[in-house]
């Protein structure tokens, strides 16, 4: 049986640990609620702007606008959105096993794709692997704005332009619930799936001052607009995870207390009863 | 005098929602004003102020940062990646914004730089001038 010292000292420290755990469940619970009102107040402005770019690329009929085109596709790339730390159950492992299975299905060899990554850990494990990461961004506050995310949307949209690549495909956790989020793919470039998010669209736009030149403007913020919904999804998602797993953290500190608990209980009367025994024992041999 | 629904949205949510009588906006290829039931169109916009007047005579300006407008007989909505009513524009940061965007424009580093620069100049002075203009 271990000695009373031992199950004390790892008592206090359990609980210091579950302390640290409640906490950081409650920090995340609440940044969850703001991410979710964030990725809430967005659908608004996305669906409009899938409206308007659906009826604009139906209405013009040689919709000939290059992000709009499919290209033979030599080079793809992927933007895997991660979060910057971890503790966050397995938020980041899932996706990166997904991508890394998708990678070694689809390609054959490593000159075939390059990777955009979002979040330090999804970069560390991409680089650390060799793969061929182009692009990089951490250090993304835990509510983003849209500007804090433009740069890099600018440049996934302006790599798809110049040919750096031929498409783009996006990785990140759909929020689906608190305890379940999903891992979702979904191309970006070119963009082929453009159906109007609401019913009644009206096709016969007069543009101003013509039609390319307004897809020329639409389309890149449409493609920006994409990334940055993706990226508030998933900083839902990451939130939602480490609240998982924070609970999942305390619950199981609870649990290791009571049993410890239980053992320091055990051992102490062990050691009394021993101890009454040996006077017992003393005042015998006297007698 | 018929009035028009129009609503600003911004990807940090919608910022203004209303019926207005006549909308004025800046557009790439110049200054245009919509009434209600203007036939369905779109236009880009440029860094600049929009104007809504109001049925009652009263006026609303809102500060919008490029995006673009799309009409239809019965509704407007601007799309901005970000726009501000004229009451709520924080003057300080607005010249915060200004003076360190002149700041950067004279240092002359690279292209790009010197281009972002520009346009965070122009959206600085657009949201002081409509917060000034609303006073």
């Amino acid at each position: 049986m271990a000695n009373l010292r031992d199950i004390k000292n790892r008592i206090g420290s359990t609980k210091k640990t579950s302390a640290m755990t409640k906490a950081m469940q409650m920090v995340s619970a609440s940044k969850k609620n703001r991410a979710e009102q964030n990725a809430k107040a967005y659908v608004p402005y996305m669906e409009k702007v899938q409206d308007v770019v659906a009826a604009i690329a139906s209405g013009t009929s040689d919709a000939t606008h290059p992000m709009l085109v499919s290209r033979p596709v030599k080079k793809t790339a992927y933007l895997v959105i991660g979060s910057d730390r971890g503790l966050a159950g397995a938020y980041n492992s899932s996706i990166l096993r997904q991508l890394t299975r998708t990678l070694n299905e689809r390609h054959k060899s490593k000159d075939e794709y390059v990777i955009l990554a979002i979040g330090r850990v999804a970069r560390d494990y991409f680089v650390k692997r060799g793969y061929n990461v182009i692009e990089s961004i951490i250090g993304l506050p835990d509510q983003p704005s849209f500007s804090d995310v433009k740069q890099i949307a600018r440049k996934a949209v302006g790599m798809f332009a110049d040919g750096t690549y031929d498409e783009l495909y996006m990785y990140y956790n759909h929020f689906v619930s608190v305890i379940s989020q999903e891992v979702t793919e979904k191309k970006v470039l070119p963009i082929t799936d453009l159906a109007p998010a609401s019913e009644g669209v009206h096709a016969s736009y007069e543009f101003e001052p013509s039609g390319d030149a307004i897809l020329e403007v639409l389309l890149p913020q449409y493609a920006e607009s994409l990334i940055y919904g993706a990226l508030l999804d998933g900083k839902a998602s990451e939130h939602a995870a480490r609240m998982t797993a924070m609970k999942t953290a305390t619950d199981n500190a609870k649990e290791l207390i009571s049993a410890l608990s239980l053992e320091y209980n055990r051992a102490r009367q062990a050691a009394i009863t021993q101890e009454i025994t040996e006077i017992v024992g003393g005042a015998a041999a006297l007698e | 005098m018929k009035t028009v629904q129009v609503n600003i949205v911004t990807p940090d949510g919608p910022v203004y929602d209303s019926e207005v009588a006549m909308v004025i906006a800046k557009t790439v290829s110049g200054e245009i004003g919509v009434l209600a039931g203007h036939i369905p169109m779109v236009a880009p916009l440029t860094i600049g102020a929009v104007t809504l007047k109001k049925e009652d005579g009263s006026q609303e300006i809102v500060a919008v940062s490029g995006g673009f407008i799309e009409v239809r007989p019965d509704q407007i909505s601007i799309l901005a990646p970000s726009a501000e009513v004229a009451a709520n524009i924080d003057l300080a940061r607005a010249k915060e914004a200004m003076a360190r965007a002149e700041q950067r424009l004279q240092m002359k580093q690279d292209d790009i730089d010197f281009q972002r620069a520009e346009l965070a100049l122009k959206r600085a002075i657009n949201r002081i001038s409509v917060h000034e203009g609303n006073m």
